[in-house]
């Protein structure tokens, strides 16, 4: 029984492997519809998502099982003081998988390592994201043919974004891949990021606050969202939210063949002009989430096509 | 200031000055009902100053308590009064509940039944991350 808490688990054959199959679901959808019939997906999710849960439930949906779960802690016995694990324990008694969002880091490897079913981290806290980057990484084989020798951009908040931290931690282990870091110098990427990902693995990496610069250097350009939730100070959200807004006069400068990603919602930090954009491939990159979902529950759950 | 030798027990010698107290708490050396003498601010001719356990009685040790504070503490098992082993305990790939995750959003700050577990991230730079969340430990103070 495998869980999924963190990208690095899975090896790159694995990731391929799973994309391969995300993109035979895309190609045969009715080939897919029945293999999960009888299985019950339980969301756990302690704090608000749109996206991520609803992916999650349609992904089992579209695989012919069902979904069960809570979408906010109140709604759960975490209101009463129910720790991670006696929640994961009961949980198991009823679901065969289980998908969670927590706010707390290192939530997801708690609650792994007290269930008897497969848990796939929905996001825990600042920390890691793991089916956002199986996402992203679908996407980027999708939108470009290939995962290697890339330049990636990374552009907005990078010092909480967790999907950015999962992003060039699943990248930087395909060959010849380089990364762009564009942050304000108060959201650079987390030193052990830098350390124990960049350094410790030789990857070629720049560190810039200049998105007008270095937009015509990359071939992914990965968008985030400076979020309101993880500063503990007001004044400086309201300081460094607008610091990097694409806009079509910025889009001029980048490659023809770059594609620009977000892991969404996004606040204003890509202009809506953008959308009509053949590049633009975030909302292609939503639906990319369910596929890729779907891949990694059959693996999970051993499901063989 | 004279401590008499002992005659069947474990001596912890090279122990950083001022962390033999740390130490003795850390090996719950308290709960023991023999002889426990710490030595403090020893004169050493390898460092400054040292600290010194002695144990009037062969316990289990710890070794991974013992490697974190130090690699540079050696323990000297004592049997009728000759030294018949002497350990130099090795830097651990784990360590729990020997300090606290200091993130204020990791899942130890609001479940405080679980172990705080630190694994050891980098061997060169004696860097321990917590192993839910994944934060930097503050670093030991090594001897």
């Amino acid at each position: 029984m495998r869980s999924l808490t963190d990208i690095v688990e899975l090896s790159t054959q694995e990731i391929d492997e799973m994309i391969a199959v995300a993109q035979d679901i895309i190609a045969n959808p009715e080939k897919y519809n029945e293999c999960c019939r009888h299985k019950q997906l339980a969301t756990l999710f302690y704090e608000p998502s749109t996206r991520t849960r609803l992916s999650f439930e349609s992904a089992m949906l579209s695989l012919g099982g069902s979904v069960l779960g809570f979408s906010e802690a109140n709604s759960s016995s975490a209101a009463k003081g129910e720790s991670v694990a006696d929640t994961i324990r009961t949980v198991g008694c009823f679901a065969d998988i289980i998908a969670m969002r927590h706010p707390k880091e290192g939530s997801a490897l708690v609650a792994a390592m007290n269930s008897t079913i497969p848990v796939i981290n929905g996001g825990d806290g600042s920390h890691n994201h793991p089916t956002q980057t199986l996402t992203d990484l679908l996407t980027i084989k999708r939108e470009m043919g290939h995962l290697d020798n890339l330049t990636i951009g990374c552009c907005g908040d990078l010092k909480f974004g967790r999907t950015v931290h999962s992003l060039i931690s699943a990248m930087s282990r395909y060959e010849g891949v380089k990364f762009v870091l564009i942050s304000p110098e108060e959201l650079r990427v987390p030193e052990y990021v830098r350390e124990e990902v960049l350094d410790r693995k030789g990857i070629e990496y720049l560190e810039t606050d200049s998105l007008d610069q270095h937009i015509g250097d990359v071939d992914v350009l990965y968008m985030t969202r400076v979020q309101r939730e993880r500063f503990f100070n007001e004044a400086d959200y309201i300081r460094l939210k607008d610091s990097y807004i694409l806009t079509p006069e910025k889009m001029e400068h980048a490659k023809k063949d770059m594609c620009v990603l977000h892991p969404l919602p996004r606040v204003n930090e890509i202009s809506t002009a953008i959308d009509s954009d053949p590049r633009a491939a975030y909302f292609r990159q939503v639906r990319n989430g369910k596929f890729i979902r779907m891949a990694l529950i059959l693996k999970l759950l051993e499901v063989n096509v | 200031m004279i401590i008499g030798s002992i005659v069947d027990g474990i001596v912890i010698d090279h122990i950083p000055a001022g962390r033999g107290m740390e130490l003795y708490r850390l090996l719950n050396l308290d709960a023991l009902d023999c002889e426990v003498a710490v030595i403090t601010n020893a004169e050493s001719g390898k460092v400054d100053k040292k600290d010194i356990l002695k144990v009037g009685q062969v316990i289990d040790l710890d070794l991974s308590v013992l490697g974190y504070i130090s690699t540079k503490i050696t323990v000297n098992y004592i049997e009728n009064g000759h030294r018949v082993k002497k350990i130099h305990p090795e830097l651990p790939e784990t360590i729990t509940n020997m300090i606290k995750c200091k993130n204020p959003r990791c899942i130890t700050t609001i479940e405080q039944e679980l172990p705080q577990v630190f694994k050891l991230a980098d061997r060169e730079h004696r860097t321990y991350r917590c192993l839910y969340c994944e934060t930097k430990a503050g670093k030991s103070k090594q001897g």
